[in-house]
């Protein structure tokens, strides 16, 4: 038998962590192994009840001044050793671009290998780990394995739902370990103001691409979004070309599952395609009847946002408030 | 005068690709190739920093022989030289062959002092080369930069995360990633395309890097793929007309209400 044995998971953000947990007491409960939480962080301590409510057998923690701000080499070494004195076989890390980035470096340590961004995860009948995440842009899903342990994933926010299971007792352990010193500085930190509702809970997104010309204009979006009790989303250039905002929906950005989806001047290039794919109903607004958005939705509008989009939230509001 | 390394990619142009219909599977070895995105902005910020403080740009990657193409082009957009570190056993490599095989040969061109990546590339997608290789290499890393200079010793970097900017001092040598946000890609002009050709290309073999076989290509991946297939998005594709954008927008909110996807 192998000597590597147990789930274990680790993230910097707390939700995350629970999500974590969700999914990795699936996987522990197959293997009939336990499943542990790494909580590393400053005055973290308090977090432990909670992750053991929400699954964790077990929790080694690592709770330190220097680990206060996010340095790569302190995290990493932390887990390092965690790692290599209990070898556990499955280590889930929170996607996130930090998350990412200590599961690289911890993936290279170990000369073990780490699927991104997994969006299924689940165990064969071998035991081994099978993981799929999305390729080519988009284009298409890879399942992979590893052959090397442990085997490590990371998954993105919001994939796996927190199971919370109430009463249960855990195991609490300070582990001792040595943090590496960092070999950055963060000079200043500038909080990105967060949006209200988090894009991937709505349950409606009325999104915006290029063919919004100003960004005033996002208010006809915002008001169809109003009347359906969901959230304006937009495509990449938006934030990236225009700074109009500071998150996007696709590949490189969150991936939405809302019930009903509206593409408003967006072209439907793939990577963009790749984040709203879950969405139950998916509407298009394009004046250019080839746009390649129309191939992969439900109902295809061919005309100007401007007119559409006002014209709609007027017969919607019609048609909620009478019904 | 700093030394700056560029480590790009000949990726797949994933907005070329076509599916199989009758397997799922995608038509890869097909679709058109070029240098990934992110690592054009890699180049690009080194171009100007170039510009700037004089020094050297310095391509490297690891690709097949064909691989050529993009290093031309990388050397008409303004790099001075390029590695192509190539092997029949290079092929099907996975982040953490690719990582060591890289860092063989950055060990090989001797002293540097920035080495930049794009954040990920665009086929694969994993983001996970440049962190590899500044573990293999013992450097200090800086991912998703934004904005970037350079004063001597120390680099400034704006890095871009999900809650917050930050702005980032290290010393070098150090690696940086960078996002498509940090600038825009020049199109090389004739003649930087002509004068390139007189640039050299050098080709370093598995032999040339005392790399172990035992850790490259697919015995030296710990990444097995198992299979790719384009997933299947069934969607109905209902056509909303109407004489008036009034009638076509009561339509569409009369379907959406059927629905059920609004009003809940
Ligand atoms: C590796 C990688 C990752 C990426 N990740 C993402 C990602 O996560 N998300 C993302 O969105 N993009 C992503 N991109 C960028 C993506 O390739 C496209 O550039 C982007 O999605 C295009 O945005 P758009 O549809 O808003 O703009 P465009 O492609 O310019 O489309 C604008 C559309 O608006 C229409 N239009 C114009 N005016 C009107 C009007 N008045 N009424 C109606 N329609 C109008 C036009 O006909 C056109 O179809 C990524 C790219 C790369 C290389």
């Amino acid at each position: 038998m192998s000597e590597f044995r147990g789930v274990w998971i680790f993230s910097e953000n707390l939700d995350l962590m629970l999500e974590l947990l969700g999914k990795g007491s699936e996987l522990a409960d197959k293997l009939s192994v336990e499943l542990t939480a790494t909580l590393v962080g400053h005055n973290v301590k308090d977090q432990a009840s909670k992750l053991i409510e929400y699954g964790a057998d077990k929790i080694f923690i690592v709770d330190h001044p220097a680990l206060k701000n996010f340095y790569v080499e302190p995290y990493t070494s932390a887990l390092v050793q965690l790692v290599q004195q209990h070898k556990p076989e499955i280590l889930l890390i929170g996607s996130t671009r930090r998350g990412r980035e200590v599961a690289s470096r911890l993936a290279t340590r170990l000369e073990t290998g780490c699927v991104p961004d997994c969006t299924e995860l689940s165990i064969d009948d071998d035991g081994r780990l099978i993981m799929s995440r999305m390729v080519y842009g988009g284009n298409a899903i890879a399942t992979e394995v590893c052959r090397v342990k442990p085997q490590i994933a990371t998954v993105p926010p919001r994939v796996f739902e927190k199971l919370e299971f109430k009463e249960r007792k855990g195991e609490v352990v300070e582990a001792d370990v040595e943090l590496e010193e960092p070999r950055t500085e963060v000079v200043e930190t500038r909080e990105i103001e967060a949006a209200k509702v988090k894009v991937e809970e709505a349950k409606v997104i009325v999104s915006g691409g290029r063919g919004v010309e100003k960004k005033e204009d996002f208010r006809i979006l915002e008001e169809l979004a109003e009347i359906l009790g969901g959230q304006v989303g937009n495509s990449r250039p938006l934030a990236e070309d225009r700074k109009w905002f500071t998150e996007w929906i696709g590949l490189s950005g969150h991936k939405v599952r809302p019930l009903l989806y509206v593409a408003c001047g967006i072209s439907g290039v793939i990577q963009h395609v790749a984040g709203i794919r879950d969405s139950q109903v998916i509407v298009a607004i394009n004046k250019d009847a080839e746009a390649p958005i129309f191939e992969v939705v439900d109902y295809v509008v061919v005309g100007d946002l401007y007119e559409v989009v006002p014209a709609l939230s007027g017969a919607l509001r019609k048609l909620l408030k009478g019904g | 005068m700093p030394t700056i390394i560029v480590c790009l990619k000949q990726a797949v142009d994933v907005t070329e690709l076509k599916v199989d219909s009758a397997t799922q599977r995608l038509m890869t070895a097909d679709a058109p190739r070029k240098i990934s995105d992110f690592d054009k902005n890699a180049l690009e910020e080194a171009v100007k920093l170039k510009e700037k403080l004089g020094g050297e740009v310095i391509i490297v990657t690891v690709g097949p022989e064909d691989a050529r193409m993009v290093l031309r082009e990388a050397l008409a957009i303004g790099a001075d030289k390029a590695y192509l570190l190539s092997d029949p056993s290079f092929e099907h490599s996975d982040t953490l062959a690719i990582s060591y095989i890289l860092a063989e040969g950055i060990k090989k061109l001797g002293n540097f002092d920035l080495i930049l990546c794009g954040e990920a590339s665009i086929d694969s997608y994993s983001g996970q080369v440049g962190p590899r290789l500044a573990e293999r290499l013992d450097l200090p890393q800086i991912t998703y930069v934004r904005a970037l200079s350079l004063d001597e010793d120390t680099v400034m970097a704006e890095r871009s995360l999900e809650d917050c900017h930050e702005t980032v001092k290290a010393k070098t040598p150090v690696l940086l990633t960078v996002t498509k946000e940090i600038n825009e890609p020049r199109i090389p002009s004739l003649m930087a395309i002509m004068k390139a050709s007189k640039k050299e290309i050098t080709i370093w073999n598995a032999e040339n890097l005392k790399v172990a076989k035992a850790r490259v290509g697919e015995v030296g991946s710990a990444i097995q793929i198992l299979e790719v297939l384009a997933p299947k998005m069934e969607r109905k594709k209902i056509v909303v007309k109407a004489e008036t954008v009034g009638g076509v927008a009561e339509k569409l909110a009369k379907a959406l209400v059927k629905e059920g996807v609004v009003g809940r």
